[in-house]
């Protein structure tokens, strides 16, 4: 999978947008079918109990947590890895900064904060933690995050001791998840500081290119005098931070968490968003707008199948037809397979010999 | 597996060489005792031989799966759409018999073609369009469970069905009561499926290309081996093992939950990773998976007969097991590299 950007001749910012046509054609498509179903009260904004309200302002407040996951992903995958640990990092946070509130004054600001910073402290520890098995031990991204993937819940459920603590609704943590600033949703206001803070970190400072560079080559890299190790565990660092805060802010729209069921497959829906957004699995080359677009898309996707009229259980298979297609798109050998029968009169050959006769239809 | 290869393979070639590749598998096999002989010391009626096969009656679809796993895995890929194509199996085996009417000795066949083409056409789409396993299985993972809600979302009970009764006929040996023990069929079925898969990992020349193609795709390709139909042929046994773990599962239950096995893909990573086998590739075990599967059958015997242990603390030793093994198998790679140096 050769990322179209190392054509010669183009820059990045044309490249931006090669990348970027796809997804936007997708969510406008999906805007499109909500509009002409349920009018255009679907897209436009209004304003009911002093906050920003209608449907599609509810898709993003409830993609905030999903994005904020999804942006740490897509640093991870920068770097050739994989992070399948988030939602289990997810309950943690949840269950950490619940489980703290539960004994404590719960309308302090103070007491919040604490849980707060607790809660992604904790979450970052884990993501160090990742990130050294992956640098200094030489573990595979996928083998390293299973562990927590596989242990992390029941971690939670140990801190909350099997049980799910609430948090009262007078408390300012509760706040986090529904409260609004100048009519604007919280989740969506830590969204868009997320975004802007992993984007200005990353295309503003050297750290957007190191990270392309050890997941191009982390050998070469090294060679080339960049500290790959250190720049490896802090980007899972950065992806279980963002886990945690995710956690947070779940726990803190329901006012409890759920240590089973919180942000349960969070971890594929944000490796979907990523991928949706034109950021490879192979490394190398990183999309934070593509996968901003990508988490819509998702989110938005759920409403489309309610809305026009198909039951909730065509969720996953119609995640499933997205996952197919992306892939499809993505993939040189099926691009040059599907176009081979205009080209047949050029004599130039497709890069990659697909075997078509071999090849199942779609 | 060894160094001579024609191009130069990273250092893992050195690192199963001889006695050590046998470390790992035997570190699981010497837990295993250790867990039997520890509940046999602490628990009264844990020596009852009944609780040994009772860990290949509740376990016997996820030993299947695993076993599949294992093939897909040792060619360097990995399979997360098992639980919902053994729950999508399950399902489909209930609907089929009862809403359809048609005979179970129609429907049980079907259902496994069913398994075996899909995960050839997951294994094409992989191979031919150079799709990451990870996607395309997890294109998979949400399609059939998607397809199993679809078929119904709540619980469907296939106990009118007379077949179904079949699986769960059990074969004693010698008297219960004085250190016998029993099996149902569906046992039977899983060490079945153990057995022809060791000799097919072992035994043929499909087997070696898995090794082969696991170890390095490029070596395998250049030496000439069929790459495509290896790669085709692993996804397809996964895609078999997790409908036949489906059946098995309807045999067991005796009826169809759309949730079930929601995660059983990682608990399969789990067992076979906690087997011995290299999670890259090339490297492992079926026996390893088989032994695997107990580790994690015996601690959850465990925690119940403690009683006061809560059940979550069985993800969490899993996960704990897990790091041991990597790190062990990092500690032996380490010291093929030096070895070699």
């Amino acid at each position: 999978m050769s990322p179209a950007a190392t054509r010669p001749g183009t820059g990045r910012a044309s490249a931006y947008g090669r990348r970027l046509m796809w997804p936007l054609i997708v969510l406008a498509a999906l805007l499109i079918v909500n509009i002409a179903v349920t009018g255009f009260d679907f897209i436009v904004p209004d304003v009911h109990d002093g906050r920003l309200g209608g449907a599609f302002v509810n898709i993003l407040r409830r993609s905030a947590p999903l994005l904020i996951i999804a942006l740490g992903m897509t640093l991870v995958i920068a770097t050739k890895g994989i992070d399948l640990s988030v939602g289990a990092v997810y309950a943690i946070g949840a269950a950490v900064a619940c489980q703290y509130l539960l004994t404590r004054d719960q309308t302090s600001v103070g007491t919040v904060a604490t849980a707060v910073a607790l809660a992604l402290a904790i979450a970052a520890l884990i993501g160090a933690w990742n990130g050294a098995m992956v640098a200094y031990f030489g573990v595979q991204p996928i083998v390293a995050t299973l562990i927590f993937m596989i242990a992390g819940r029941g971690i939670a459920q140990l801190i909350t001791g099997g049980q799910i603590p609430n948090v009262a609704d007078g408390s300012p943590f509760v706040e986090i998840g529904r409260g609004a600033i100048a009519t604007v949703p919280v989740p969506i206001i830590i969204g868009v500081a997320v975004f802007a803070a992993l984007a200005l970190l990353t295309r503003t400072t050297a750290l957007g290119m190191l990270l392309e560079s050890v997941g191009g080559n982390p050998e070469a890299s090294r060679l080339a005098g960049i500290r790959s190790k250190g720049i490896t565990v802090l980007t899972y660092l950065i992806a279980a931070a963002c886990a945690g805060l995710a956690g947070i802010m779940g726990a803190a729209n329901l006012g409890s968490a759920d240590a089973n069921n919180g942000g349960l497959w969070i971890e594929l829906d944000a490796i979907l968003a990523v991928v949706i957004g034109g950021t490879a699995l192979l490394g190398g080359r990183f999309f934070l707008l593509g996968t901003a677009i990508g988490v819509v898309i998702i989110e938005t996707l759920e409403v489309t199948i309610i809305n026009v009229g198909l039951s909730s259980q065509w969720q996953f298979t119609a995640k499933a037809i997205v996952v197919f297609i992306v892939a499809m798109l993505q993939s040189p050998e099926f691009r040059a397979w599907v176009l081979r029968p205009f080209r047949s009169r050029r004599t130039d050959p497709a890069p990659t010999e697909p075997d078509s006769e071999k090849a199942p239809a779609t | 597996m060894s160094s001579s290869t024609l191009t130069e393979r990273p250092t893992r070639s050195t690192l199963f060489d001889g006695l050590s590749r046998y470390i790992p598998i035997g570190a699981t096999v010497a837990l295993l005792v250790a867990m039997y002989l520890g509940g046999v010391a602490s628990y009264r009626n844990f020596d009852n031989p009944q609780l040994v096969a009772d860990l290949f009656i509740g376990n016997a679809g996820l030993l299947i799966v695993a076993v599949g796993m294992t093939f897909v895995i040792l060619s360097g890929g990995i399979d997360l759409s098992v639980g919902s194509v053994m729950a999508f199996s399950t399902m489909a085996c209930a609907w089929l018999t009862v809403e359809a009417g048609l005979p179970a000795s129609v429907v049980v066949p079907s259902v496994l073609a069913f398994g075996l083409l899909s995960g050839a056409f997951t294994g094409a789409i992989i191979h031919y369009f150079n799709v990451q396993p990870f996607i395309a299985t997890l294109a998979g993972l949400f399609l059939y469970r998607g397809l199993t809600l679809q078929i119904s979302d709540h619980d469907m009970s296939i106990r009118e069905i007379d077949f179904f009764s079949w699986g769960m006929e059990r074969v004693e040996f010698g008297d219960p009561r004085d250190g016998g023990f029993s099996l149902p069929y569906i046992s039977f079925v899983a060490f079945a499926i153990v057995i022809v898969a060791f000799i097919v990992l072992h035994y043929t020349r499909f087997g070696r290309s898995v090794y082969a193609v696991g170890g390095s795709e490029q070596s395998a390709l250049l030496m000439g081996l069929p790459v495509a139909r290896t790669k085709v042929g692993v996804y397809a046994i996964s895609g078999f093992c997790a409908a036949l773990g489906g059946v098995v599962a309807a045999f067991y239950t005796k009826s169809a939950n759309p949730l079930a096995g929601v995660g059983l893909e990682l608990d399969a990573i789990a067992a076979v990773v906690v087997g011995g086998t290299l999670l890259t590739g090339g490297a492992g075990f079926v026996l390893g998976t088989v032994a695997g599967v107990m580790v994690m059958g015996m601690l959850s015997t465990i925690i119940a007969f403690q009683g006061s242990l809560s059940s979550w603390w069985a993800r969490i030793v899993v996960g704990v097991l897990l790091l041991a093994f990597i790190l062990l198998q990092r500690v032996l790679a380490r010291s093929g590299e030096k070895r070699k140096g």
